[in-house]
């Protein structure tokens, strides 16, 4: 397997990358009215974890993802990695968005590329770190094109070792599958396990599919909603590696099944308010 | 574990994408050079039917009695081609690009600042609203009582035509970044300059390349009124000069001139701009 030199080059990463998030309260105020988005999150992510934010539509799981990214202020409550107070965006928290997000006017490489350049690294050492990146995730055909020649599947997979370049120590996902068909999907949630198992950062996935916060997550944060909170922390106990098949185990399904009539009281909840 | 690169095969779907616009044209390309000779009966058509109408001596509504044939336009075309026609030419051309160009220079560097700082817009952005909608024909005194001569003048003209549609869509392309692709650069690290470097002015070059293909047009569109200022020579002075002295041929050779210089300028400026952005050329192809 041709594990990713960066990382073995810079071991210390691995004790990076502890996420904590006191008491988080946002509130939007839209035509005067001020609606609570997320009351009082507590969530505390361990350095290498891979967390999946679970919940229905509504209940403020891409808004914690926003605000550990420093998108958005909290009204009340502290987000702290490796124990530094998180103000602003910055570049030690890569983040791949769901829309496709690669800059239109750079091709694959100048966008894989953009956060070293930016970071004033040498062009050959970028030139290096770039194309080992796109090799692994079988792109360097690709380097030259433009984002709107290749398929949702290839700009996700650009857009997210893009993120990972930098060597940030957390990457926060915000549903980055959601629009790839169901094949695309489940080889990227493959791929994406394969990356961080060599890159051992921490990572925080935001998605609305059951299955794919069992498959991929060491622990499932299961939200609810009015106001936006967790309800539950179900550590997953699934052996990794973790393969497709994984998910026709009895051992999966009955994890499935736990979350989805927690979920299903929740997603009720909206119906009924509506 | 296998570590395999993903297979491209899935990029293979992007050639087959069903494009109600791509399939809507593809006809008339299947028969060669039929797209070449519709564009020709076009112009047929168009330079036909005005040649008749003259000859039946139309008139009902459009009066085309006094209206000059294409074959008299062409005679006058042929007998001002044969004296001092590109002194006109040149000094009509000068004046436009001149204008053209600064409007190009002023309108983009003005509009980048009053589309990313908001204390420049509210600064400035009132008082040119309200000279936008005046016609260029109204600056015809002051540019004459302002500006130190009538060349400056004219081109001053030219300029105020081009302006506007540069400095508006300027401003918009700006104002218009895309939130999404700013968090992006945001979360790589990249601070006030990279984003608008690497991020706002590429979004923005779109809109800015219309606004200057359009303000090219305007350019010329405000010829005329221009070179009413002018003594000597130009394509707007040769129709102008020919109304006042009831000589109409040339009025109408004239209007053509200016018709085919702008467009012709205009095509050219839209081809470089493309150039500037390959990942717009190639949309258009794939699309």
């Amino acid at each position: 397997m041709v594990a990713i030199k960066s990382l073995v080059e810079t071991t210390e990463i691995s004790i990076k990358g502890l996420v904590e998030v006191e008491d988080l309260s946002i509130a939007f105020v839209r035509d005067g009215c001020s609606t609570k988005v997320l009351q009082s999150v507590y969530l505390r992510v361990e350095p290498g974890e891979f967390v999946c934010l679970l919940g229905p539509s509504g209940c403020g799981k891409s808004t914690i993802l926003n605000a550990i990214a420093g998108f958005i202020k909290p009204n009340h409550g502290h987000i702290y990695l490796d124990h530094q107070h998180i103000q602003k965006p910055g570049a030690d928290r890569g983040f791949v968005f769901q829309q496709y997000s690669l800059l239109p006017w750079k091709t694959t490489f100048e966008n894989v590329e953009f956060g070293l350049k930016i970071r004033g690294v040498p062009k050959q050492k970028r030139k290096e770190i770039v194309e080992e990146y796109l090799n692994r995730v079988g792109l360097y055909k690709h380097r030259h094109a433009f984002p709107h020649q290749l398929s949702g599947g290839m700009q996700q997979r650009a857009s997210i070792i893009r993120s990972l370049v930098g060597s940030p120590s957390v990457l926060l996902m915000d549903e980055p599958f959601a629009a790839l068909d169901a094949q695309t999907r489940h080889m990227m949630q493959e791929l994406l396990l394969e990356i961080w198992s060599e890159l051992k950062l921490t990572v925080i996935f935001v998605t609305h599919d059951i299955e794919e916060a069992v498959f991929l997550g060491d622990r499932v944060f299961v939200m609810g909603v009015n106001p936006g909170r967790i309800m539950e922390d179900i550590r997953i106990p699934l052996q990794r590696p973790r393969h497709l098949d994984d998910i026709m185990t009895s051992e999966f399904t009955q994890i499935s099944r736990q979350i989805f009539h927690l979920i299903r009281s929740e997603t009720l909840k909206i119906l009924n308010l509506e | 574990m296998s570590s395999t690169p993903i297979s491209n095969t899935e990029n293979i779907e992007s050639n087959n994408i069903h494009n109600p616009q791509t399939a809507k044209v593809a006809w008339r390309y299947k028969i060669p050079w039929l797209k070449f000779g519709l564009r020709s009966l076009s112009l047929l058509i168009f330079f036909g039917g005005w040649q008749f109408l003259c000859a039946i001596k139309f008139n009902f509504l459009f009066n085309f009695v006094f209206v000059p044939s294409p074959m008299e336009v062409l005679t006058a075309s042929i007998e001002f081609l044969s004296k001092n026609a590109s002194l006109h030419f040149q000094a009509s051309i000068i004046r436009v690009l001149a204008g053209f160009g600064l409007a190009a220079v002023v309108g983009i560097i003005l509009g980048i600042l009053i589309g990313w700082f908001d204390i420049i817009e509210d600064l400035i952005f009132i008082p040119l609203e309200i000279l936008r909608p005046i016609p260029a024909v109204a600056w015809i005194p002051l540019a004459i009582l302002m500006l130190p001569n009538s060349e400056a003048g004219m081109i001053f003209i030219t300029f105020i035509g081009a302006f506007f549609p540069i400095l508006i869509s300027t401003i918009r392309g700006v104002e218009g970044a895309d939130v999404l692709l700013i968090r992006v650069g945001q979360c790589l690290g990249a601070g006030q300059w990279h984003v608008f470097k690497d991020i706002v002015i590429p979004g923005a070059m779109p809109n800015i390349a219309s606004g200057l293909v359009i303000g090219m047009g305007n350019s010329w569109f405000c010829l005329v009124t221009a070179e009413i200022l002018a003594g000597r020579y130009g394509i707007g002075y040769i129709t102008w000069e020919s109304y006042v002295t009831s000589n109409y041929p040339p009025i109408v050779m004239g209007m053509l001139a200016i018709g085919l210089l702008g467009a012709f300028s205009t095509l050219v400026l839209d081809r470089a701009l493309r150039l500037l952005m390959p990942w717009r050329v190639m949309r258009k192809k794939t699309a």
